[in-house]
């Protein structure tokens, strides 16, 4: 089970392509205000993510997810719960 | 005092900037007579229609209006109530008879509007813990459905099946689930591949709802739609469908094979607690989907028709949503909005009316010029529109 720090990394990997602003990411980054993504760049980082970490994110939890720190979060407890 | 209407200032300024131009609004044409269901006068001008989903030409079908006719005589203007109050009359009846005759199924519930079907069936089937997947491209009444219903939602990639396959498989086994897919995406007009879909779908234990409103009457052997054409009809457990494009009036559908389908009828709000659809409206859909079931020719000639607009506007050089004609929709993939808006424009004046459709609307932010084929334009009509779209083309600088 990878710690929190490996998902934060990881994590960070996979948002780069979808950083075209070239924003500074940390914890604190929101995806709709600070990365400025629509919601079809959303979809396509979360379908990376979920294939990624073999987990699913759904449309519910999204609306939860505002940061970066958020997401990573969630992702604890997904892969904690699997076991 | 906060005006809540401030959030709208983005989408106020870009219609401004659009009409300064000088362009004709696209989203505010008015049909001042409708001649048939391929031509109308607008601005005073003949035009031919290629925008109105009326795929199978029953608008003014002679026996599909005197039906109408006589049921304003027989059962006056309309219901005033719900279909589980005063609002069920022997049309709507009927109308749900000829639904299942024509899909060959146990059960029919026929709603107001095929918005309200889709609202309402995938509102009340999946409850909160159940899981709803569906196609990140489905229609704005799917999303609604799942908005009403407090289901989980789990999109997947457009039309990929091993996107959906792996969703499936990583869900929990012995929750409820339900798979949203439509038979043609109507921004494209493309076709879902559901006989793979629903193969992996079944094999996850889920249950399958497909959108038919694009391929009723046109596609399968009896024009009951993709799934009919795949050969995968009998193991689809909700089928819905509108009264709002081949069948030529207004309503929306549910038909079943499910034992327990008909609890619905009193479980389902958008179904209870609306009116129903007026007695003229249902006469006219019962007459038009009875007719519907012997129309082979019409349907080969509406395929006649897609497959030579399909090739003659890729011989002019437009970019098309599809490599192959799939449905009787094809889209016209537009380089940005004001190049749209401004072919679209053109095509009005050269007599020719198309769907502009633009995001949010569309998939991946693109601008379409969507055409939809009616089996009633004829070969000359065909002709007319490629014509057309070649001049306003090249006018607009979209062809050379």
């Amino acid at each position: 089970m990878p710690d929190r720090q490996q998902i934060y990394a990881k994590t960070l990997g996979l948002l780069e392509p979808f950083n075209k602003k070239g924003v500074a990411v940390t914890e604190a980054t929101r995806f709709a205000q600070d990365l400025e993504w629509d919601s079809l760049t959303v979809l396509d980082f979360v379908a990376n993510i979920e294939d990624e970490f073999d987990v699913i994110i759904t449309m519910n939890m999204q609306a939860e997810i505002e940061t970066v720190g958020q997401l990573v979060d969630a992702l604890v407890r997904l892969t904690d719960s699997r076991g | 005092m906060a005006d809540l209407l401030t959030k709208f200032d983005p989408l106020i300024e870009q219609r401004e900037a659009l009409l300064e131009t000088g362009l004709t609004d696209p989203f505010n044409l008015v049909m001042e007579k409708v001649e048939s269901p391929t031509v109308a006068i607008c601005n005073g001008k003949r035009t031919i229609l290629l925008g109105t989903y009326n795929y199978m030409g029953m608008t003014f079908d002679p026996d599909v209006v005197a039906a109408g006719k006589q049921a304003l005589d027989d059962f006056g203007s309309g219901t005033t109530g719900s279909r589980v109050l005063n609002g069920t009359y022997a049309g709507h009846k009927a109308v749900e008879q000829a639904l299942k005759d024509f899909y060959a199924m146990d059960h029919a519930m026929v709603f107001s509007t095929g918005y309200q079907a889709n609202l309402g069936i995938i509102s009340t089937i999946a409850g909160k813990e159940d899981y709803i997947i569906l196609d990140i491209d489905s229609h704005a009444s799917i999303y609604d459905g799942c908005a009403l219903g407090n289901a989980q939602i789990v999109p997947f990639r457009h039309n990929d099946v091993e996107a959906l396959d792996k969703r499936l498989k990583r869900l929990p086994p012995e929750a409820g689930k339900l798979v949203v897919l439509e038979g043609v995406y109507s921004m494209l007009g493309d076709v879902a591949p559901l006989k793979e879909m629903v193969a992996v779908s079944k094999a996850a234990g889920a249950m399958v709802l497909v959108d038919e409103a694009h391929s009723m009457g046109f596609i399968g052997d009896h024009g009951r739609g993709v799934c009919e054409a795949q050969g995968v009809i009998e193991d689809v457990d909700f089928i819905i469908g509108t009264f709002s494009k081949s069948v030529g009036t207004v309503g929306g559908f549910c038909v079943s094979n499910h034992p327990k389908f008909e609890i619905l009828r009193l479980v389902c709000r958008p179904y209870v607690f609306t009116a129903s659809l007026p007695p003229s409206v249902v006469a006219t859909a019962a007459t038009s989907i009875r007719k519907l079931m012997d129309s082979a020719d019409k349907r080969a000639h509406l395929w006649e028709n897609s497959k030579r607009l399909h090739a003659g506007l890729r011989q002019l050089g437009f970019k098309l949503g599809t490599d192959e004609p799939q449905s009787a929709i094809i889209a016209v993939l537009m380089p940005d909005l004001e190049t749209g808006a401004a072919m679209w424009e053109a095509l009005l004046h050269e007599g020719l009316y198309v769907n502009l459709a633009r995001p949010p609307a569309t998939p991946a932010g693109m601008t379409l010029l969507r055409c939809s084929l009616c089996a009633l334009h004829s070969e000359d009509q065909v002709g007319e529109i490629l014509g057309m779209f070649a001049a306003a083309g090249r006018a607009t600088n979209c062809i050379s």
